[in-house]
C-alpha cells in the first residue's frame, strides 16, 4: 500500500473524515506501517505506552488477562484503533493486543497523535463518540457478565 | 669558521681598489701572473673573477652561519620547550589553580619562540656581525684612518641615546607579554566553559572582555611600534650623517692627492657594507633586551615553590619493592591560599590489607585526605607513612606504581579505550618495539636529535606495558585480564556494544574476519525459520533490496571515503556515466521531481523549525522555497527543457529513497530492473582510481568498511515488520554466543577510540575506566575518592562488590559519597571539620544511638 492509498483509507475513516488529505498523508508520512505475523502481540498489558495504531487490514484482537486465561473483549477491524487509553492518561497499557488475519498498522506516535489533536479538535470529537461507544460496549459485557453469574 | 670568514671579507673590500687603481687606470700592471704573461685586459679579468670569488666564498660562509645557527636555536628552542614542559609536569597541584591552561599553552609554543631563535642568533651573530664590523673597520683605518674615524664618529652618540629609547620599549615589551598571558588564560576559559556560555547567554560579554584585553594590547603593541620606528629613524638618521663626512673630507683628501680615488669608492662600499652589521648589532641589542624580558618572565613562572625534584620522577624502583603494609598518618595539616588551616591534625591508620570506607559531610576534608594518601598534595605539616616509608621521599614511581588514586573527575585521554586502561601500567618503556623498525638510519638520527637537545630517549614505539605487574605472562593472559577488569568496572557491556559498531581491518586480522563470515552463514541458518524470516531483507547481487537506500542499491557496497557518499553520489560524474547509459538519468529526475512534489505538498505548511525536517524531509527547511519555484519551471517548461543546473537538483533526491519505509511508490519495476543493471555495470566498469572508494557486498567477503554488526547482518532490517530490531537484535546475540565471538567483539570495543577528554563516551563509562586503569596495574594500596559517583545506583552496587573481592587483601581507601555505602568494609572512618571524629565497624557505629554515623545516616 502507498502513501497516498494509505492517506485515502486515512480519510475515509469517520476519525479522520475532517481532516485535509494533505494533513494525512503527512501523518501517514511520518508514521510507520507495520507487519504483523499472526499471533504476534503488538503490546501486552501493563507495558508502558507511546504509540496508538490504525488498523490498516487484518484484526487486532484485544483481550485481558483474567486469572491464567485471556479475556477477549473485542476485534477490532480496518478503520479501528487500539492503544490510545495509554496515550490519552499516560496509564500502562489497559490491554493486550494480539495479531490476526495478516494484521498491518499505522503506528502513530505520540508526539505526531497529540499535534493532531491540537490541530484538528474535530478528530477529538471523533475519538470521544468512539470512547463513549466503547464504554458502552463495556458497561453491556459488565451486565452480561453479571446476569450470567 | 665566523672567524675564518673575515679575511676573505677583507680581500674583498681591498680588491675594487686594485681593480680600480691598477687594473682600469693601467698602472703598475704585473707583466706577468705565476710566469704566464698578461697584458692589461686580461689583469682586470683575472682580477674580476677573483673578486667574482671571494663573493662566491663570502655567501657560502654567510650561507653556513645561517644555516648553523638555525640549528643551534631550533635545537636550543626544542630544549627549552622540552624543560619548560617536564616542569609543568612537576608542578606542584595547587600551582595549577594559578596558571592557567591557556597562559602554559602560550608560554610554551609562543612566548619561547623568539627565544630560541634569539639563543641561536646569541653567539654566532654578535661574532659575525662584530667582526665584520672591525674587520670593514680595519680596512676603513688602513686606508685613511681619518675617514675611519668619521666612519665611527657617530657611534657613540647612538649609543648612548638607543638605549634610553630602548628602556621605555622594554617595559611595553614586558606589559605585552603580560597581556597576551591574560589573553590566553581567558580563551582558555571561554573553550572550556563554552557550555555555561550558552546557557547563560553569556557570549556578548565575554566578547566585551576580549575587546578590552585586544584594545589593551593593540594600545602597547602601537606604542612599542612608534618607539621602535623612533629608534631606526634616529639610527637611519645618524647612518647618513656619516656619507656627508665621506664626500666633503673624503673628496678634499683626493682632490688635495692624499688619497687615490680608488681608495674612496673602495670607502664608500665597505661603509655601504658597514651599515649592515651595524644595523645587525642594533637590532640584536634590541631583542636581547625583548629576549631577556621574555625569558624572565617565562622562568619565573616555572619555577613554583615547592616543584617536584627531578630524580622524584625519573628515579626506578628496586625490583621488589612494594608498599603493602600498614599505613599511618600522621598530624597532617593543609592550608588554604590565604594560610588559613582546612585540615589540622589529621591523624588515621590503617591496618594491612584493611578496607576502609571515609564518609563525612562534603566540607568535611574526606576528598583531602584521599589526595593527601595519594601524595597528589603535599601537606603543610605532618606526615604519612606507608610500609614504614615516608611518602614524602617515595619517588613518583613507587606512588604511581604501587598506589592508585581515582577521583571524582574522571578524566580520560584521546586514544583507544585499551591504551586508556593500560596507561595505569604504562610508566617506561620496557620491551624494544616488535614490529620491524622502518627505517634504523632515521630512528638513530632522531635519537641523536633528541639527545643533542636535552629531550627524552624514550622510545614511544617500544612496549610500554608492564605485564609483571598486571600479572600476565603473555599477551594472551593480557587479554585476558583486561576482560575480566572490564567486567570488574562493569564496562564489559558497553565495550561489546561499541565493538559491533567497531570496524576492523581483515587484512590484518583475518581470523576475526573469518569467524564474523561464519556467524554470518550462522545468521542465515537461523533465519529460515518462518517466524523470523522475514525480519531481514539480505542483501543479493541479483535483487533489490527494499530496505536500502537506492544509493546502497545502485553501488551494492559500502562507500570508503567521500567519493561516494550520500552526499557527493548524484555529483560523481562516474555514477552519471552509468546512469546515462542504463538510461537512468532521465527517470531519476522524473522521480526527483515527484519526490520534491511530494515533500513540498507535505512540508510547506509547517512552521520552519518543526522536527520534521531533520526527521523525515528529503529537503532542508531553507530549500523548500528553491523547489517550489524549480517545480514551478518545471511545470511550465517541461523537465527536458530545464536548465542541468535545475534537472541536477532533482536528480539527486532519488538516491535517498528507502522504498520499504518512505512508501511513495516511486521507484516501479522497471526502474528497479534498470538500477539492477547499473549495479552490475558500476561494478564492471570501475576505473581503478575509483576501486578503493568501495567496498562491494559480498556473501563470501568481509566489508572492511562495515561495521561488525553490519557484516554479521549483511542485509538490511525489515521497516514494515513490527518489532523486528528487537527481533534481530536478538537473533545477533544468539548468534554471537552460539559462535563464541563475545569476548573477541569486546577486544575490537578496546580499540574504540574515545574522542577528546573521551568525549564518545559517558561520564559513568569514563569512571569506569579511571577504576580499570588505577586496577590494572594491581597496586598494594588503592585509594578511591568518590570514584563511583557518575554511576547509576545499580552499577555502583556492583561494581563497589567487585572492587572490594578484587582488593581483598590489599590496602583500600575508599571516600564515600553515602554512607549507607559503607557497609561491606572492614572499618569506617567518619570525617568531620577536617579530622576523623570516628572509627570502627559499621554495625558498631550504628549500634551507638549518638553516633555521627547514624547522624549522617539520618541525613541522607
Amino acid at each position: 500500500m502507498t502513501l497516498n492509498k494509505e492517506a485515502e483509507l486515512l480519510k475515509d475513516l469517520p476519525l479522520f473524515s475532517k481532516v485535509d488529505l494533505a494533513k494525512l498523508k503527512l501523518l501517514a508520512f511520518t508514521s510507520e506501517r507495520l507487519t504483523y505475523d499472526d499471533n504476534q502481540i503488538v503490546f501486552n498489558e501493563g507495558d508502558e505506552g507511546d504509540a496508538a495504531y490504525i488498523i490498516l487490514s487484518g484484526t487486532a484482537v484485544v483481550s485481558i488477562a483474567q486469572g491464567s486465561k485471556e479475556l477477549e473483549l473485542d476485534r477490532i477491524k480496518k478503520g479501528g484503533f487500539v492503544g490510545d487509553i495509554s496515550l490519552l492518561c499516560d496509564v500502562p497499557r489497559t490491554a493486550t493486543i494480539t495479531a490476526q488475519n495478516s494484521l498491518t498498522a499505522l503506528q502513530i506516535k505520540k508526539d505526531t497523535f497529540f499535534n493532531l489533536i491540537a490541530e484538528f479538535p474535530e478528530i477529538a470529537i471523533e475519538m470521544m463518540r468512539v470512547l463513549a461507544s466503547r464504554l458502552d460496549n463495556t458497561n453491556k459485557q459488565l451486565r452480561d457478565a453479571n446476569s450470567k453469574t | 669558521m665566523t672567524a675564518l670568514s673575515f679575511p676573505f671579507l677583507y680581500f674583498s673590500l681591498d680588491l675594487p681598489k686594485i681593480i680600480i687603481n691598477k687594473a682600469i687606470s693601467g698602472k703598475d700592471i704585473p707583466s706577468d701572473i705565476f710566469g704566464v704573461s698578461i697584458d692589461q685586459v686580461e689583469y682586470l679579468l683575472i682580477l674580476s673573477l677573483a673578486f667574482l670569488m671571494l663573493v662566491c666564498i663570502n655567501g657560502g660562509f654567510k650561507f653556513y652561519v645561517n644555516v648553523f645557527r638555525g640549528q643551534l636555536g631550533e635545537r636550543m628552542l626544542r630544549r627549552l620547550r622540552f624543560d619548560l614542559l617536564s616542569r609543568v609536569l612537576r608542578f606542584p597541584l595547587p600551582q595549577f589553580r594559578r596558571v592557567s591552561q591557556g597562559e602554559v599553552i602560550q608560554m610554551v609554543t609562543a612566548e619561547v619562540e623568539p627565544l630560541g631563535g634569539f639563543v641561536g642568533d646569541s653567539i654566532a651573530l654578535p661574532a659575525f656581525q662584530g667582526g665584520t664590523l672591525i674587520t670593514i673597520l680595519i680596512f676603513m683605518f688602513v686606508q685613511d684612518w681619518m675617514l675611519g674615524l668619521a666612519a665611527i664618529a657617530l657611534y657613540p652618540i647612538q649609543g648612548y641615546i638607543i638605549p634610553k629609547l630602548q628602556w621605555h620599549v622594554n617595559q611595553l615589551g614586558k606589559a605585552r607579554v603580560r597581556n597576551v598571558r591574560r589573553l590566553s588564560e581567558k580563551i582558555g576559559e571561554s573553550v572550556s566553559g563554552i557550555e555555561e556560555l550558552h546557557a547563560n547567554d553569556g557570549a556578548r560579554r565575554v566578547l566585551a572582555i576580549f575587546t578590552e584585553r585586544l584594545g589593551t594590547i593593540y594600545d602597547i603593541r602601537y606604542e612599542i611600534f612608534q618607539r621602535k620606528f623612533f629608534i631606526k629613524f634616529v639610527n637611519n638618521f645618524i647612518a647618513q650623517l656619516t656619507p656627508f663626512f665621506f664626500y666633503s673630507i673624503g673628496g678634499y683628501l683626493v682632490i688635495k692627492g692624499d688619497l687615490t680615488f680608488g681608495a674612496l669608492v673602495a670607502i664608500l662600499a665597505a661603509y655601504k657594507d658597514l651599515s649592515a652589521p651595524w644595523k645587525e648589532l642594533l637590532t640584536y641589542y634590541q631583542r636581547l633586551a625583548d629576549s631577556k624580558i621574555k625569558y624572565d618572565q617565562v622562568i619565573e613562572q616555572f619555577d613554583p615553590p615547592g616543584i617536584l625534584p627531578e630524580d622524584a620522577q625519573h628515579a626506578e624502583l628496586e625490583a621488589d619493592f612494594s608498599l603493602a603494609g600498614p599505613i599511618s598518618a600522621n598530624n597532617l595539616s593543609v592550608l588554604d591560599d590565604e594560610g588559613q588551616p582546612i585540615i589540622e591534625s589529621l591523624s588515621f591508620q590503617s591496618e594491612k590489607s584493611e578496607q576502609v570506607a571515609v564518609v563525612g559531610p562534603s566540607s568535611g576534608g574526606k576528598d583531602l585526605a584521599a589526595i593527601l594518601m595519594a601524595r597528589l598534595l603535599i601537606p603543610d605539616g605532618g606526615q604519612i607513612k606507608v610500609a614504614d616509608k615516608l611518602t614524602l621521599d617515595l619517588p613518583e614511581a613507587a606512588t604511581g606504581r604501587r598506589m592508585g588514586y581515582v577521583g571524582p573527575a574522571a578524566f580520560v585521554f584521546n586514544t583507544s579505550l585499551r591504551e586508556n586502561i593500560l596507561l595505569g601500567a604504562m610508566h617506561q618503556p620496557l620491551k624494544e618495539a616488535t614490529g620491524e623498525i622502518i627505517d634504523l638510519d632515521e630512528k638513530k638520527r632522531n635519537i641523536r636529535n633528541a639527545e643533542l637537545s636535552g629531550n627524552s630517549l624514550d622510545d614511544l614505539q617500544a612496549d610500554w606495558v608492564d605485564y609483571k605487574a598486571i600479572g600476565a605472562n603473555s599477551e594472551t593472559e593480557l587479554r585476558e585480564k583486561l576482560l575480566d577488569l572490564l567486567k570488574t568496572v562493569d564496562l564489559d557491556g558497553d565495550t561489546y556494544d561499541l565493538g559491533l559498531r567497531g570496524t576492523i581491518n581483515p587484512d590484518e586480522n583475518k581470523v576475526l574476519a573469518d569467524r564474523i563470515l561464519a556467524a554470518r552463514k550462522a545468521l542465515q541458518n537461523r533465519l529460515k525459520q518462518p517466524e523470523i524470516s522475514n525480519s531481514i531483507e539480505l542483501f543479493d547481487s541479483e535483487k533489490f533490496n527494499s530496505n536500502a537506500s537506492v544509493a546502497e542499491n545502485l553501488l551494492f557496497g559500502t562507500p570508503v571515503g567521500d567519493d561516494f557518499i550520500l552526499d557527493n553520489i548524484a555529483e560523481n560524474q562516474y555514477v552519471r556515466e552509468i546512469l546515462r547509459e542504463t538510461g537512468l538519468e532521465e527517470e531519476f529526475v522524473r522521480v526527483g521531481r515527484d519526490v520534491a512534489s511530494t515533500m513540498v505538498e507535505l512540508f510547506a505548511d509547517l512552521p520552519a523549525d518543526h522536527e520534521y525536517f531533520s526527521q523525515y524531509s528529503f529537503i532542508a527547511t531553507d530549500d523548500i522555497p528553491e523547489f517550489q519555484i524549480l517545480l514551478g519551471r518545471a511545470d511550465r517548461l517541461g523537465l527536458e527543457a530545464m536548465e542541468e543546473e535545475d534537472r541536477n537538483r532533482f536528480l539527486a533526491l532519488p538516491f535517498k529513497l528507502i522504498p520499504a519505509r518512505h512508501r511513495l511508490d516511486l521507484i516501479t519495476e522497471s526502474i528497479i530492473d534498470r538500477i539492477l543493471e547499473a549495479r552490475r555495470k558500476f561494478a564492471e566498469k570501475i576505473p581503478d582510481d575509483l576501486r578503493g572508494a568501495i567496498e562491494f557486498f559480498s556473501e563470501e567477503k568481509y566489508n572492511k568498511s562495515a561495521t561488525l554488526q553490519d557484516n554479521i547482518l549483511f542485509g538490511k532490517v525489515a521497516s514494515d515488520k513490527a518489532n523486528a530490531s528487537e527481533q534481530v537484535g536478538a537473533l545477533i546475540a544468539e548468534v554471537i554466543e552460539s559462535e563464541n565471538l563475545r569476548s573477541i567483539i569486546v577486544e575490537v570495543g578496546l580499540d574504540f577510540q574515545v574522542g577528546l577528554s573521551g568525549s564518545k563516551l559517558s561520564p559513568a563509562q569514563r569512571q569506569k575506566i579511571c577504576l580499570a586503569r588505577a586496577l590494572v596495574r594491581c597496586p598494594d594500596i588503592l585509594i578511591l575518592n568518590e570514584a563511583t559517583s557518575a554511576l547509576d545506583s545499580g552499577s555502583q552496587t556492583k561494581v563497589m562488590s567487585n572492587i572490594l573481592a578484587a582488593t581483598k587483601g590489599r590496602n583500600l581507601l575508599w571516600v564515600l559519597q553515602r554512607v549507607a555505602l559503607a557497609v561491606p568494609f572492614d572499618r569506617v572512618m567518619v570525617m568531620s571539620g577536617g579530622r576523623v571524629v570516628e572509627t570502627g565497624g559499621f554495625e558498631e557505629l550504628k549500634g551507638k544511638a549518638d553516633s555521627a554515623l547514624n547522624n549522617l545516616l539520618r541525613d541522607e
